[in-house]
């Protein structure tokens, strides 16, 4: 970094550009294991770096170099590189048993990185344009890593993910190309109309039916990549036939960067009474979405699956939550993080059990708790966690949106709590058989291939696990004072 | 600006052909066909941005037209073409549903975009609201498209027309950064080339693009078959 280069322009941009470099790096890396170790390496300074945002001032009113930093996307940055760090962690532990081909794992390490630079520049955006380039790298970038296998089944999630996040992606535009065109007359010079300070400062005097008509198109749109229900479909899919680490990381990052992007048009679009409130077209979809998961779950075999359909069930919730907007918008910030760490935990386990069993069906992991206890006991916590059970993180979060429900719309309750017991009560079922049940027949002993010696396998597999589920304890029980101020702040901005 | 003046008809025009090429794609059965109708819309579409970029004072949008022109009406449909002969696919481009209830959908979806733009618009000029109308009846059929074949490259084909349905509506908004065509474009070439990667994987494993034969492998089916 220069010295005349201010730090609140350099770190915020360092933090976007190193993913992008890293990825340069790893694509023409020939030895996996100095990948798998480089990955870490990056993923570690981006942490760093996302912590050293804690420093810089927020909510500026100007974006430099189209980049902005304030409340709401602070802590979603911070979570996206501690997850991206964990996660590279226990990709090292696992690549090994991915069976890659040299040029395969390459490709695999690149897009990571890709994806992760991605990701951080589609949160640290205030440019709409931008943003939406971000966001289409990410869904490429993951499109390219569930494919990698190049079995039947994940060709065909590659392709039912390439093929309805494009359609995502285009409605996305639509709806940026309509923002601007409602911003154009007040914005002055064309290329602020796709700024979100200038949009937000537009916002009132705008056209109200020409921006709730784009806010439409923006909500199915990103709707598509948070897991949202019309366009869902390929959420499952992508989870279950993808690389064991990919999972982690599209629950834990993709979809609260898609939802991110939902957010900042929703808060232009309050600014003005249009014919129809944003705020209710999001709780729609998110209660759809909660009651569509909390059905869907019972009928999985598959476990990547199971909880796939569960992480459309949390968007779906914090949708509602942000929809409902007010005190249920920190519900739905505290939702968003809570989810994201006990989710991806989760797909740690379960990414480790599926090596160890040769199975990703619920039925084929049964009885994890005889054969490989603290393995058993750890997913058995983080599925409890994920059920909304206390003391976790997503108990406080759900208790405080059904409190508000209550409060302020009592005739939305018997769904909210219908699809909230039903789904819980499905999680509770396979954590039973998961943790407690039958072990399949024979249990087969593979030998996983390694690439860091099992020993150090099986911790770099389980601490990020119990490091997550650590924080989302924390995070429910004793929200630290500073933290609670930057997610009210974030909830003030979202609405 | 409207009816009787030149940049207004010519642009209205040149929009109202590009819709109509989406109901070409919407109906063609030899995948040839629909290839070329493909390349027809692309050098329409190019020449209706250019025509915008004169009517506007625009120069930048010269550029978006003759990307537009290079990818759209050229290089892409000369791409098809080299997958398609090499592939010999020249008559399976069996739409799943038939001719006549697939243009009375069509019609139906652009009355639905008229419906849904022109209320919403009152405050934009007249050529701002009907191109914007235009642009998403040509998003829509392109939709309609991509649910109703089931040839893999006729549904990339699908995708691409519905982005040409973006770069008219981008086009046809005043004062427009260039960023979101710049970008408009790159979604393109990107697109089309994860979409060839694709299907050059799809027929070394299946020897052939019919995406039905995939549904065999669809998640928790295939695994049901192998215990």
């Amino acid at each position: 970094m220069s010295v005349g280069m201010p730090l609140s322009l350099g770190l915020p941009l360092l933090l976007v550009a190193l993913p992008f470099l890293g990825g340069v790096v790893l694509a023409v890396l020939p030895s996996l294991r100095v990948a798998a170790l480089l990955n870490i390496a990056l993923a570690l300074a981006g942490f760093l770096l996302a912590l050293g945002l804690l420093a810089l001032p927020r909510g500026g009113e100007e974006a430099v170099w189209l980049l902005h930093l304030d409340a709401l996307n602070l802590p979603l940055l911070l979570l996206g590189a501690f997850v991206g760090l964990t996660t590279a962690c226990f990709s090292a532990a696992t690549v090994g048993g991915e069976g890659f081909s040299p040029r395969a794992g390459r490709a695999y390490h690149a897009a990571f990185q890709v994806f992760l630079g991605a990701n951080h520049l589609a949160l640290l955006a205030d440019n709409l344009g931008l943003m939406w380039v971000a966001i289409e790298l990410a869904t490429f970038a993951t499109v390219l890593m569930v494919a990698l296998h190049r079995t039947p089944a994940a060709l065909e999630a590659a392709w039912k993910f390439l093929i309805l996040c494009g359609v995502g992606i285009a409605l996305a535009l639509f709806g940026t190309i309509l923002l601007a065109m409602a911003a154009l007359p007040f914005a002055g010079d064309g290329g602020a109309a796709l700024s979100f300070a200038v949009l937000l400062r537009v916002g009132r005097e705008a056209d109200p039916s020409l921006l709730t008509l784009a806010f439409i198109f923006l909500l199915v749109g990103y709707g598509t990549k948070a897991g949202l229900v019309p366009l869902h479909s390929w959420l499952p899919d992508a989870h279950a036939e993808g690389p064991m680490a990919i999972s982690a990381v599209l629950s834990g990052l993709l979809l609260n960067a898609a939802l991110h992007a939902v957010l900042r048009a929703k808060a232009v679009v309050a600014l003005n009474p249009g014919p129809l409130p944003p705020g209710a077209l999001m709780m729609a979809m998110g209660l759809a979405s909660l009651l569509l998961a909390a059905f869907a779950l019972w009928r999985r075999r598959d476990a990547r699956r199971f909880f796939a359909w569960s992480s459309i069930e949390h968007m779906g919730l914090a949708a509602f939550a942000f929809g409902l907007g007010g005190p249920a918008a920190l519900a739905g910030m505290l939702h968003l993080l809570g989810h994201s760490l006990v989710k991806s935990a989760i797909f740690f386990g379960l990414g480790r059990a599926t090596m160890l069993r040769g199975s990703q069906s619920l039925a084929g992991l049964g009885g994890l708790v005889k054969s490989h206890p603290r393995l058993g006991w750890s997913l058995m916590l983080a599925m409890l966690a994920i059920a909304g059970l206390p003391p976790f993180s997503l108990f406080a979060s759900e208790f405080l949106l059904v409190q508000q429900t209550v409060a302020r719309l009592p005739w939305l309750t018997l769904p909210l709590g219908i699809g909230l017991l039903v789904a819980a009560l499905a999680m509770a079922q396979a954590m039973q058989a998961l943790g407690l049940g039958p072990a399949p027949a024979a249990v087969p002993l593979r030998a996983v291939p390694s690439l860091l010696g099992p020993r150090l396998d099986a911790w770099a597999a389980l601490a990020p696990l119990h490091l997550h589920l650590l924080l989302a304890l924390l995070l429910g029980l004793a929200l630290p004072a500073p933290i609670l101020a930057v997610l009210l702040d974030a909830a003030r901005i979202a609405g | 600006m409207g009816f009787g003046q030149l940049p207004y008809d010519v642009a209205h025009l040149l929009g109202g052909a590009v819709l109509l090429l989406s109901f070409v794609l919407l109906y063609q059965r030899r995948m040839a066909a629909v290839i070329n109708a493909f390349a027809t819309q692309g050098a329409l579409l190019a020449l209706a941005v250019a025509w915008q970029g004169w009517a506007q004072g625009a120069p930048g949008l010269y550029v978006t037209a003759l990307v537009a022109a290079a990818a759209k009406a050229v290089l892409i449909p000369l791409a098809l073409r080299a997958l398609v002969r090499r592939f010999g696919l020249h008559r399976s481009a069996e739409p799943a549903l038939g001719i006549g209830a697939g243009l009375i959908a069509g019609v139906a979806l652009v009355a639905l975009a008229i419906l849904v733009v022109l209320p919403a618009t009152t405050g934009a000029g007249a050529l701002a609201r009907e191109d914007l109308a235009m642009a998403l009846s040509v998003v829509l059929l392109g939709m309609l498209m991509m649910i109703t074949r089931r040839q893999a490259i006729s549904q990339v084909i699908g995708l691409l027309s519905l982005e040409n349905g973006l770069v008219l509506a981008a086009a046809g908004v005043r004062g427009l950064p260039l960023v979101v065509e710049l970008s408009t474009a790159a979604l393109v070439l990107v697109l089309a080339g994860v979409a060839g990667f694709f299907a050059f994987h799809l027929r070394a494993r299946f020897e052939s693009l019919d995406l039905s034969l995939l549904h065999r492998h669809r998640g928790e089916r295939a695994e049901a078959e192998q215990p």
